[in-house]
């Protein structure tokens, strides 16, 4: 009746995994305790989490990666403590089953419960609103897709107190992630979460880019897009692209696991080193999807708060596009050193320099966008310029890496952990949170604090040297990853300084949580009452903040490809409309959270072998998304007289901020 | 499986890139720097180690002639063009230049052509299973990656050792790798490659010592609760205290022989070296050959399914 499961698979003698579970227990009841207590159920059902608007599901999708960002954070540091103590004799403090466990959540929950749902947060909050549309393509498809990420996250979440985690590494490379070799549920949660939560992924990708292609605002041909916009249709292609492909190897992964079939064991003509090609087919463009979005973000910042167009656009969008097509080229420079001939991995090890050609482009232009502008440091530009330094670096040690001869030294060394993380927290994270920074207001109506928001960013750039630094120097003294302890005496001292690093990285993640509360509280003084706090240059600035539920009133026409800043230098930002028209809007749903409550339960049952539980899932699955097709309430008009309302309060506002205030006025005369 | 001659070209390569004698001296510096640090790859105790360390240096050099540009720039064009710095040019409206963009594409171009022949060239002469150029004949090791220790066999000698390899220095070491059932990574940090263990498959890797000493080896490839033990230490001896060592092997008692390979394929954890005066023949291919189905693998042997049956 409940398959594997039973009493015996709760971890009862790990006490540090009991004291976790009471801390996630005390704080899950206080929360629920506060909603209940301020009688916040009703709507946080009506407003959150049946919202099909983009923006609140943008929102939540950040809100799922800061929360999971605690947790692989709080991972990484018990790592780092283990190996500095774990030196020389001394075996630490966690036993080899529970460190394997640590590392591989740590890569599982950054990847994809944290760097995944930040970008896929960003666009889903940004791309609408550049593009001048109401909301994304399939407004109920975005909400599945969100629900289904939180489905997996709760799932790998859930992994630490019922049962265990895979203890393979972030790929869980067969052999070892076959049966024979990993025989508790582990796997199969790793599994059953990446299965859920990659199709949200997917079904956000095609979501999003039939949003980019069809729901442009009539006159923003591709080469008027803003360059985040670019980044997200090149980033939703290669989702579309690669994501198919990791369904399908976890896939066949399972069918080993639970068919006893041998796609990749040893035995029955089954072949680990295919699971290690699909696997980093997937892999290597999956890091672009995630870098892509923030060399966006980075550019719109750049640009707003060096009050000049970016330079060079075109150049960007043919890098990025450059950088789409050639990431599908390189993805065997994960395995340099598994015998392949010296022809195959000098045509690898090429084709990934290459592409640190049109990666090297972006830099420049980001730096002749500073050339002769007037650059402000708000914390978004802190976050842009700390990138651009730790990029090169990252980039550096990217193509040392590609370089076979160097690799086949270097090859799954703390050099190389070093090397992603450098990239990884030096851009996607960095962006992502220069990104939250810079387009905050727009989703909440007002900005974040300014100064814990540098502090944030000081720690996040001093810790991450810190932390990160000491791992090349340990990757060229030969240390390789994954190791839960160790007898090599020079180790030490270096381990010692990156755990300093990480606790420096963890005052910076305090500091964002003190920032968000100071900028909650003092949310009266920091409302962005114009619309545009940053005097910035594209069309989500247009509107008010926080940006109404149907974003526009009025679709714009668009004739430049900075529309804002033309139409502030042309007079025409703010202009009131003469007479508004009824807006055809969606309708919020609890189809979506229902539907990825079911899927969830179904992963659960998969996990433990639950069969009757996993058809009943299923058949509620296939029934629920069935009947909702049926379903043609979907939709409503707002009235004009309604939208009028609301847009007349805004301009009122808008009166008494501009004669304070202009937005553009301050701005100095071309040179 | 792919055969190359012995490459007697490889060594001459190498000397062409001291030629450079700028970056030469450049790099000597680097190294003696680095090697003031005893970091074991660039401290290495072999020649490919050498040619990894100095293809190491010349590409962060190479690269480093953009990066610490760039970065410099970043700093200065950001303090310089700062919102309070009124003197600094304005151009609110300037957003392209042909010139400068073909100087940012042209950059990166000209760096990855002189990556890419540096790659093509070193990728084929470092090459793992390139046999290396050497007057004396090379030592043949069968290594076998077990669950979590190392077995090594001497074909010609027909002996094993666990945990500890020797071998005599300025011969060539010929690698040929497998595993027994899960995969690891076979590296010796100080000598230079590493190259993956597989079960069912077989890989090679060529590797030297120059001189005598000893330097540590281990799994670089994360196998499972065992991994962080999986270390082995090499001894490069002289060839005639290595003559020696295989004597004295060979008057031991101890026997590698069918069911003693079942046991010693079992789990375990921080075994210390142990050596066999002889060794079944064939075991190696019977290890490599075990999971496949027309072949004869060794009975008995292991194999994943059946022994999470059990």
């Amino acid at each position: 009746m409940l398959g594997r499961l039973g009493l015996d698979a709760i971890p009862y003698n790990e006490p540090i995994i009991m004291g976790t579970l009471l801390v996630v227990a005390v704080l899950g009841a206080a929360l629920l305790g506060v909603v209940t207590y301020y009688r916040k159920w009703a709507y946080l059902w009506r407003e959150w989490l049946t919202s099909v608007d983009h923006k609140r599901i943008g929102a939540m999708y950040i809100i799922l990666a800061l929360v999971m960002l605690l947790r692989g954070f709080a991972d990484a540091i018990m790592m780092r403590a283990q190996q500095a103590i774990a030196d020389s004799g001394h075996a630490g403090y966690l036993p080899p089953h529970h460190y394997d466990q640590i590392f591989t959540a740590h890569g599982v929950i950054m990847i994809f419960f944290v760097a995944t749902p930040l970008i896929l947060g960003l666009m889903n909050v940004v791309v609408p609103l550049q593009i001048g549309a109401r909301d994304v393509a399939f407004p109920f498809l975005n909400q599945l897709s969100f629900w289904l990420s939180v489905a997996g996250a709760v799932l790998v979440m859930m992994s630490m107190f019922v049962g265990d985690f895979a203890a393979t590494g972030w790929v869980a490379y067969p052999p070892l992630s076959e049966l024979g070799y990993s025989p508790t549920v582990g796997v199969d949660y790793y599994i059953w979460s990446l299965q859920v939560s990659g199709l949200g992924t997917l079904l956000t990708g095609i979501n999003l880019l039939v949003t980019i292609l069809r729901m442009r605002a009539p006159g923003m041909n591709l080469m008027k897009m803003p360059v985040f916009t670019w980044t997200a249709l090149i980033t939703n292609i290669l989702i579309i692209a690669v994501f198919p492909v990791l369904t399908a190897t976890l896939a066949l992964l399972s069918a080993d696991r639970y068919l006893g079939m041998h796609f990749f064991t040893n035995e029955g003509g089954g072949n680990a080193m295919m699971y290690i090609n699909l696997i980093w087919v997937w892999g290597h463009p999956e890091v672009y999807i995630l870098i892509l979005p923030c060399f966006g973000a980075f550019s719109e910042i750049i640009a707003t708060f060096s009050g000049k167009p970016l330079f060079g656009y075109k150049s960007m969008v043919y890098a990025t596009s450059a950088i789409g097509v050639l990431s599908f080229f390189v993805w065997l420079h994960h395995f340099f050193t598994m015998g392949s001939g010296a022809n195959v991995n000098a045509f690898f090890g090429i084709m990934t320099s290459i592409i640190s050609i049109p990666t090297g482009v972006k830099l420049f232009n980001w730096l002749f966008t500073m050339f002769r502008g007037r650059v402000r440091y708000h914390s978004a530009t802190l976050w842009t310029i700390g990138f651009m330094g730790c990029f090169a670096i990252g980039g550096m040690t990217g193509v040392l890496l590609a370089v076979p001869g160097a690799d086949f030294v270097l090859h799954n060394s703390l050099f190389l952990v070093a090397h992603f993380h450098n990239v990884i927290i030096g851009g996607v994270v960095f962006g992502s949170l220069a990104g939250i920074s810079f387009w905050f207001p727009k989703v909440f109506g007002f900005t974040l604090d300014e100064r814990w928001g540098k502090i944030a960013c000081w720690c996040w750039q001093i810790g991450f040297y810190l932390a990160f630094m000491p791992l090349y120097v340990l990757g060229f003294d030969g240390m390789t990853r994954r190791m839960n302890h160790y007898d090599n005496p020079d180790w030490h001292p270096w381990l010692v300084v990156a755990l300093c690093g990480a606790v420096v990285i963890g005052l910076g993640i305090l500091a964002m949580g003190v920032q968000l509360i100071v900028s909650i509280r003092h949310r009266g003084e920091n409302r962005d009452l114009s619309g545009d706090p940053w005097d910035a240059r594209s069309l989500e600035w247009s509107t008010s903040s926080p940006a109404p539920f149907y974003n526009f009133a009025v679709i714009p026409t668009i004739t430049s490809l900075e529309q804002h800043w033309e139409n502030k230098l042309t007079g025409r930002a703010y202009l009131k409309p003469e007479h508004y028209e009824p807006i055809h809007m969606p309708r919020n749903t609890g189809d979506g959270v229902l539907i990825a409550t079911w899927s969830f339960v179904l992963c659960f049952a998969l996990v433990w072998h639950i069969w009757p539980l996993a058809m009943l899932m299923l058949a509620a699955v296939i029934v629920h998304f069935i009947a909702r097709t049926y379903n043609r309430n979907t939709d409503y008009y707002v009235p004009a007289s309604e939208v009028a309302r609301i847009e007349n309060e805004r301009y009122a506002r808008l009166v008494r901020v501009t004669q304070v205030q202009r937005p553009s006025s301050s701005r100095p005369k071309a040179a | 499986m792919r055969h190359y001659p012995p490459n007697f070209a490889r060594i001459s390569r190498y000397r062409s890139y001291s030629s450079l004698s700028p970056l030469r001296w450049a790099t000597v510096g680097v190294t003696t720097l680095l090697a003031g640090c005893h970091l074991a790859l660039f401290a290495p105790g072999g020649d490919i180690g050498v040619q990894e360390r100095h293809l190491i240096i010349v590409s962060l050099a190479l690269m480093l002639s953009v990066v610490i540009p760039v970065i410099a720039l970043t700093f200065l064009f950001c303090w310089r063009y700062r919102a309070t710095n009124k003197r600094a040019t304005y151009a609110p409206t300037w957003a392209h230049s042909t010139t400068i963009e073909w100087v940012v594409w042209g950059i990166p171009c000209v760096i990855v052509l002189f990556l890419a022949v540096l790659i093509w060239g070193t990728t084929h002469s470092l090459d793992p299973y390139r046999p290396l150029a050497s007057k004396t004949p090379p030592v043949r090791v069968q290594v076998v990656a077990l669950n979590w220790k190392w077995l090594f066999i001497y074909p010609d000698y027909r002996i094993a050792t666990v945990n500890q390899l020797v071998v005599p220095a300025k011969t060539p070491i010929d690698f040929e790798l497998t595993a027994d059932s899960i995969m690891n990574s076979f590296f010796i940090p100080r000598l230079g490659s590493q190259v993956y263990a597989m079960a069912g498959m077989q890989t090679q890797l060529h590797l030297i010592a120059d001189q005598a000493g000893t330097y540590r080896g281990m799994s670089s490839a994360f196998s499972g609760p065992g991994f962080s033990d999986m270390h082995f230490e090499v001894k490069a001896t002289s060839e005639a205290d290595f003559r020696a060592w295989v004597a004295s092997a060979r008057n031991g008692s101890n026997k590698l022989t069918h069911d003693g390979y079942l046991a010693l394929a079992k789990p375990s954890v921080n075994s210390s070296p142990m050596f066999y005066a002889s060794v079944e023949d064939g075991l190696f291919e019977q290890v490599v050959n075990q999971y496949m189905p027309g072949m004869k693998g060794m009975p008995g042997m292991h194999n994943a399914m059946t022994q999470a049956k059990e």
